[in-house]
């Protein structure tokens, strides 16, 4: 009847896992009480769940991004603690559990926590950059987003109901194989990810077909901003590569559930070619997080330094050939793995390229910054805290990338330095500049500086005295993964280590704080003039937050840097002081297909996960049947009318008008 | 919201947007796609089975089936065309080729790498 779910899935002797499931469960239970009491439960449904709105849903993808990073966090914090205590002992964490933490800190740090935060401001900003109402597939949108939060809840589920993957964030066979990891961890691991990627593509090729085909009058390819290019680039990566993570993970299922032998052991199976397929999904992956970071330090630094980007044609070159280019360097993940010379050196070589229009991007950035009148604004500091510290993460990878050096540091904790280094001062840090940047665009009223400066250096700081000790004992022979050790040598500098966390997570609370503190103040931080930082393109031009059709008029762009033309010169229509012809709006209904859709993938990847075979047919005929109902709607969209649109853009001209006419001469 | 869609990239069409050809011709289009899928999928069993032809053919004859069936489908049922209202699609597909080229071409490669640096002792030794 349940498949193989009884009682021992509970695990009732370990207090950890149970105790951190049993706070998350009263704080979901707390917060759904809190919200069904004080009777929002409708407004959350009809403005917020069933929202097709890419504002919203960039919202939400945010707030799962933000959550998940707390658990990833904690997970983090417990990890670098077990390596401080476990010197000469089995410190706290007993080895299977260890591993479980491991595996499901990168798992969620990837996938649930910096690619939902990417995903998210990209849904939330590039409609406004493009001067446009609404991305490509606004209903597909919101499937993809609860297709995320969905593989996000399995493995939280993981944590309370069996156990998750002990193999590492990339599960390797022929560890992860039946034989290796007969339990549930490995089907965990499998099927969120599964469900979740279905999501990730949804959400790419929507992207992509907004950058290419919705675009204001005017706003020509090589007007847009540097954020829609980066955008496009890595939601393109996102449509190539996330299949490959698909098969890969489909042949690893068949293995395990079908008796397939893709990569066992025995029978003809090749564990090299899961290496060889996930890597080849693995390192676009990280250029698919990356290259929004850069996007978003383009905006930053421009808007910042009160200059057009330098050298944009550049950056686009650079954007793409990055884009083109992260296809060819996959090998340099498995140099080890007995390749030849010419394939190492080739691949090898194929790594270092990447490094050029890297360093082209960190050029324009300086020279942007060089010569203007630079703010140092929290979203600044982000930028150039991320200038210093992703040019060494660049750097040591660029070591790693010549495999006589690969031979000596492969999975030791130099290459945990390197790429925490890279992922923490590139994407974190990215996110981070585009949160603090683009939250009073979302909501309206700024974020509070003092405490955003102190989350700032906090974390800069934290990182740096977590991250570079690693880089030492990595180079002093420690290998990653280490429940415990004896070396006396590596102790000193994995109590550096702790030490550092510490710091980083009085980061992260002043950014807890921060955020509680500016919702406190709203009304002083309220920004009426939708352009609290004088930007430069269109996501400015309207008021914050924006009114769901975004523009009452789509706007007409005739260069660059599209708003900061328009203040220039300040004779655009929208300004007109008698008053433009409004006219009626479409916008699609909102629709609980996506949360529906993803209710039964729940349902179906909880079932497949315990081999609950009715429970399977169920949740994908649920599925199936809310797909059939979405495809056979007859209204999709509403109108609002001229009169209501013209109400709401009135009143935002009325409140920038004031603004518009002084900003023409910055 | 579609308005804009307009404004921009008049010459550019999604796949399925086209509307000028009549029903007759559409569906004439769709039949002569897929009697020529069914005659490719047709002959490459043929071939499979067959002693007709050169053995060590076969392969490559499936291969050229097979990429000929691509075609059949893009030209048909996907409605890639070369003229200017497809430069979109054109691309993507462009794209597409290049990253399956790619990790195809890149897998087979280090695949072979691995198999020849990586055999067992013993094959080794049975090979000399
Ligand atoms: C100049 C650019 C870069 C080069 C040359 C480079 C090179 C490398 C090499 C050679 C490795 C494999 C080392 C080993 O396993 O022994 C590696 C691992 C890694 N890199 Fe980079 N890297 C670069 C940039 C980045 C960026 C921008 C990111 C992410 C945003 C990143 C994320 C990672 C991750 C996640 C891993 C290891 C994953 C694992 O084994 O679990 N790298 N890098
Ligand atoms: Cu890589």
């Amino acid at each position: 009847m349940l498949g193989k779910l009884d009682w021992s899935a509970i695990p009732l002797d370990q207090p950890i896992p149970l105790v951190a499931g049993g706070v998350v469960l009263v704080a979901i239970f707390g917060v759904l009480t809190w919200v069904v009491v004080k009777g929002h439960l409708p407004y959350l449904w009809r403005e917020w769940i069933t929202s097709v709105d890419h504002k919203r849903i960039g919202v939400m993808y945010i707030l799962l991004a933000s959550v998940m990073l707390l658990r990833g966090g904690s997970d983090a914090i417990m990890m670098r603690i077990q390596q401080a205590v476990a010197y000469q002992s089995p410190g706290y964490l007993p080895p299977e559990h260890y591993n479980q933490i491991f595996s499901a800190h990168g798992t969620i740090m990837i996938f649930f926590v910096a690619m939902p935060f990417v995903i998210g401001l990209m849904n939330l900003i590039v409609p406004l950059q493009l001067g446009v109402r609404d991305v490509a597939f606004p209903t597909l949108n919101s499937v993809g987003f609860w297709l995320t939060a969905t593989g996000a809840l399995l493995v939280n589920i993981s944590l309370v109901v069996g156990e998750f993957a002990r193999t590492g964030w990339l599960a390797f066979p022929p560890l992860s194989e039946l034989s290796y990891s007969p339990g549930v961890g490995v089907d965990y691991y499998a099927w969120s990810l599964q469900i979740s990627g279905i999501g990730t593509l949804v959400a790419g090729i929507n992207l992509v077909t907004t950058v290419l085909k919705l675009r204001t009058k005017g706003m020509n390819y090589l007007r847009m901003p540097m954020f829609c290019w980066t955008t496009l680039a890595s939601n393109l990566l996102i449509v190539a590569a996330f299949p490959i993570l698909t098969a890969t993970l489909a042949m690893l299922l068949l293995d395990r559930y079908l008796g397939f032998h893709f990569f066992t052991n025995e029978a003809g199976g090749n564990v090299m070619m899961f290496m060889n397929l996930i890597w080849a999904w693995g390192h676009p992956e990280v250029y698919i997080l990356v290259l929004p970071a850069f996007g978003i330090f383009s905006e930053v630094v421009s808007t910042f330094s009160g200059k057009a980007l330098f050298g944009y044609r550049s950056m686009v070159l650079a954007t793409m050939a990055i884009c083109v280019v992260s296809f060819m360097v996959w090998l340099h993940h498995f140099f080890t793995m007995g390749a030849g010379p010419n394939v190492n050196a080739i691949f090898g070589i194929a790594s270092m390229i990447i490094a050029i229009p890297t360093g082209v991007k960190i050029y324009n950035w300086l020279f942007t910054m060089y010569g203007g009148r630079i703010r140092f604004a929290t979203p600044m500091l982000w930028s150039i805290g991320f200038m210093v510290t992703f040019i060494i993460g660049g750097l040591t990878g660029v070591l790693l990338a010549v495999p006589p050096a690969d031979f000596i540091l492969h999975n030791s904790m130099f290459l945990v330095a390197h790429f925490h280094n890279v992922i923490i001062g590139g994407v974190l840090f990215g996110v981070f500049a585009g949160f603090e940047y683009w939250f009073p665009k979302a909501f309206g009223f700024r974020l509070d500086e003092r405490w955003g400066k102190a989350a700032f250096w906090f974390t800069f700081i934290g990182f740096f005295i977590t991250f570079m000790p690693l880089y030492i004992v990595g180079l002093l022979g420690m290998t990653r993964r280490m429940q415990h050790y004896d070396v006396a040598a590596w102790r000193p500098w994995m109590m550096v280590a702790v030490i550092g966390v510490a710091v980083l997570t009085i980061g992260v609370i002043c950014q807890i704080v921060q955020i509680v503190v500016s919702v406190r103040n709203r009304e002083a931080l309220r920004d009426r003039t939708g352009d609290p930082w004088d930007g430069r393109s269109l996501e400015w031009s309207t008021s914050s937050p924006p009114p769901v059709f975004n523009f009452a008029f789509n706007p007409d762009v005739r260069g660059e840097d599209a708003y900061w033309d328009m203040k220039a010169r300040a004779k655009q229509q929208m300004l007109d002081a008698d008053g433009p012809q409004y006219r009626d709006i479409e916008m699609p209904r909102n629709s609980p297909t996506g949360f529906v859709c993803a209710f039964f993938a729940t349902i179906m990847g909880f079932a497949l996960i315990w081999h609950i075979w009715w429970m399977v047919i169920l949740g994908g005929l649920g599925a199936w049947a809310t797909f059939v109902v979405f495809a056979w709607r007859d209204h999709d969209e509403y109108v609002i009318p001229a009169a209501e649109v013209a109400a709401i853009d009135r009143l935002n001209l009325q409140q920038r008008r004031g603004l518009v006419s002084t900003a023409g001469e910055a | 919201m579609s308005e804009q869609t307009h404004d921009v990239a008049e010459h550019d069409l999604a796949p399925g947007e086209e509307e000028e050809h009549s029903v007759g011709a559409r569906v004439l289009s769709y039949v002569v796609g897929l009697v020529l899928a069914l005659l490719l999928t047709a002959t490459s069993f043929f071939i499979a089975g067959t002693d007709l032809v050169w053995q060590p053919s076969i392969p490559v004859a499936l291969i050229v089936l097979a990429i000929a069936q691509m075609g059949v489908h893009l030209v048909f049922f996907l409605h890639i065309t070369t003229g200017p209202d497809n430069t979109n699609n054109v691309l993507a597909l462009a794209f597409g080729l290049m990253v399956v080229l790619l990790v195809i071409g890149g897998s087979i490669w280090i695949m072979a790498n691995l198999n020849a640096n990586m055999m067992p002792m013993d094959h080794i030794m049975r090979m000399q």
